[in-house]
């Protein structure tokens, strides 16, 4: 029996969990929501980080009724982040861990997602898209890492989105991707924007700067509605996703694919990727905002992994850093090839 | 003779795969071995969205093709083009295998052996590529699956110009080369050797070369950014 904790915070999302087998005993959340128009900043974000853990830490403990004896590796988020969150978020794990004399392991944020997703889901071995307000990128795993085959050239899909709602001055209350979702389903309008696809790559800053450019003008004139404008450019994204997944399928013969990632919440998101693994014989998993969105629990999953199979993190090497890629990671835990 | 309407009954058509965007048949076009590539509609996509990428596809593969050709790269001849079914009618390259399937099978070979072998075909990729650039086609999903080794493996062939467009800004050439890059590596892992020939070869014969090289590094850079937050 292992039971790991883990520690995320990497972007406005604050997040504990506890994790003993496969069974999740707790997950506790926050979010910093900033007000409409505005996106989150590093040093704002870090201060709720820093506010909330400790809240947050005692409720983690407190709902999967465990004491900290009984823990047996304390993870935490390396990177990919922001780095203030990120830190201060590291030095609450670095002091539980040494007042419990505990090992420590270090988690790359995107490994989370892919873990959490597969135990949540029980997908066996999926091409991954992984879509949130930092990461866009299809993966799929092949000896012994997690391989990149796709991704955003610039911005990523959920920063376009945020960046959109920010334009119209949508709420980030739960998040501004959410509210986007809301308007789109009363959008009818299909407005034609930018469609950047290359090869297994995709591009989104062209089709940010073209509808926060267009958006005054077509507004104004009452050619469209917001909610068209909300319909379309979810329509043109994620059209472009679910083809670059398609190809990266395609590519490696694979018959399962995961959405994982705050972005990989949309309904419609989801109901795309349905439609295009069902006509090519193929299974889709999703997973819930719950998991969806950054939480603790998909740190704690991933370090009880590396920590089952692999060596802890030493703490002098329990640092942060901003840049760390989802294929630097050496998979130990999959015996599959 | 077969009448144009019996040449484009699909249902005398042999199906040799199905793809993520279109069907590849086998037929006989006037006494011709021909392959026709079918786009079909993604039904996950707003129809008028569909509509317009499919078109466009067929559109651009078309082009691209015909001005590669015109260029000296081998590309199948196109014999004829229906955009109403969003059909493309082009020659068959008989007993051809793709790089990615040659690449494994040398992967898999005792490394002198499949050295050298890799060097040549990596020094062809190369040059094809650069005198492709250098009339402005740029092909937008470049892989090791879409490029097919003729008998012999001397010859190499380009094919799937779906997302081709013409361009003569070294920014898309060098994302042009960053797509196969990136595809290249990750199909085949621990080849950078071999990829560097490739763009050794490509330096060599390309025009403004040190722009679309310093591009390429420049976009590789873009790409560390992107691991930022989650």
């Amino acid at each position: 029996m292992t039971i790991a904790i883990g520690f995320e915070g990497s972007a406005n999302k604050l997040g504990v969990g506890i994790i003993r087998d496969g069974v999740v005993l707790s997950n506790v959340r926050t979010t910093y929501i900033t007000p409409p128009g505005q996106g989150f900043l590093p040093r704002d974000t870090a201060k709720h980080h820093r506010e909330n853990i400790i809240d947050i830490l005692r409720r983690a403990l407190k709902e999967a009724n465990i004491t900290p004896q009984q823990i047996d590796c304390v993870c935490y988020t390396k990177g990919p982040g922001m780095g203030a969150p990120l830190v201060a978020v590291a030095i609450v794990a670095r002091t539980v861990a040494q007042l419990w004399k505990k090992p420590m392991v270090a988690v790359n944020h995107c490994i989370g997602h892919i873990e959490m997703g597969r135990l949540v889901t029980g997908a066996v071995n999926p091409t991954v898209l992984y879509v949130s307000g930092g990461n866009t990128q299809v993966i799929a795993y092949l000896q012994r890492r997690y391989r990149i085959f796709g991704e955003t050239i610039d911005i990523a899909v959920g920063n376009c989105l945020d960046r959109f709602a920010r334009v119209l001055k949508l709420s980030n209350d739960p998040s501004p991707g959410y509210n986007i979702e809301q308007m789109a389903k009363r959008g009818k309008k299909l407005i034609e924007l930018p469609y950047t696809v290359k090869g297994m790559d995709v591009s989104f800053s062209g089709i940010l700067s073209y509808i926060e450019s267009m958006a005054p003008k077509l507004l104004d004139s009452g050619e469209c509605t917001a909610e068209d404008l909300c319909f379309s450019l979810q329509e043109t994204v994620f059209a472009m996703l679910i083809e670059t997944t398609e190809r990266a399928m395609a590519h490696c013969g694979s018959d399962e694919v995961l959405i994982v990632g705050g972005v990989g919440c949309n309904k419609r998101l989801q109901e795309m990727m349905g439609v295009m693994a069902k006509e090519r014989g193929a299974k889709l998993y999703a997973t819930d905002e719950r998991f969806c969105i950054d939480n603790g629990v998909m740190i704690a999953q991933a370090g009880w992994e590396m920590f089952r199979s692999g060596p802890v993190t030493p703490l002098e090497e329990t640092t942060c850093t901003q840049r760390f890629r989802t294929d630097e990671v050496e998979v130990t835990w999959r015996s599959d090839s | 003779m077969a009448s144009p309407m019996e040449i484009c009954d699909s249902t005398t058509w042999t199906l040799v795969k199905q793809g993520a965007e279109a069907r590849v048949y086998k037929t006989q076009f006037y006494n011709k071995n021909t392959i026709v590539k079918e786009r079909f509609s993604k039904s996950y996509r707003h129809p008028s969205l569909d509509e317009k990428l499919t078109h466009r596809r067929t559109n651009q593969e078309v082009r691209s093709i015909l001005r590669c050709r015109k260029a000296g790269i081998c590309t199948p001849a196109v014999y004829f083009v229906d955009y109403s079914s969003h059909r493309i009618f082009m020659e068959e390259i008989p007993d051809s295998v793709t790089a990615r399937d040659h690449i494994n099978n040398l992967l898999q070979l005792s490394a002198e052996a499949a050295e050298q072998k890799l060097q040549s075909l990596a020094q062809n990729i190369g040059n094809t590529l650069a005198e492709m650039h250098n009339v402005d086609c740029i092909h937008g999903d470049l892989t090791t699956s879409n490029i097919l080794l003729k008998k012999g493996f001397e010859k190499i062939v380009v094919i799937d110009f779906g997302l081709s467009f013409i361009s003569g800004l070294t920014e898309d050439k060098g994302v042009d080369l960053y797509v196969l890059e990136r595809a290249f590596l990750s199909t085949h892992p621990n080849t950078e050797h071999i990829f560097q020939i490739v763009l050794e070869s490509y330096k060599k014969r390309a025009k403004k070369t040190e722009e679309i090289i310093k591009k390429l590094d420049e976009v590789r850079l873009r790409g560390r950014k992107r691991t930022m937050v989650g």
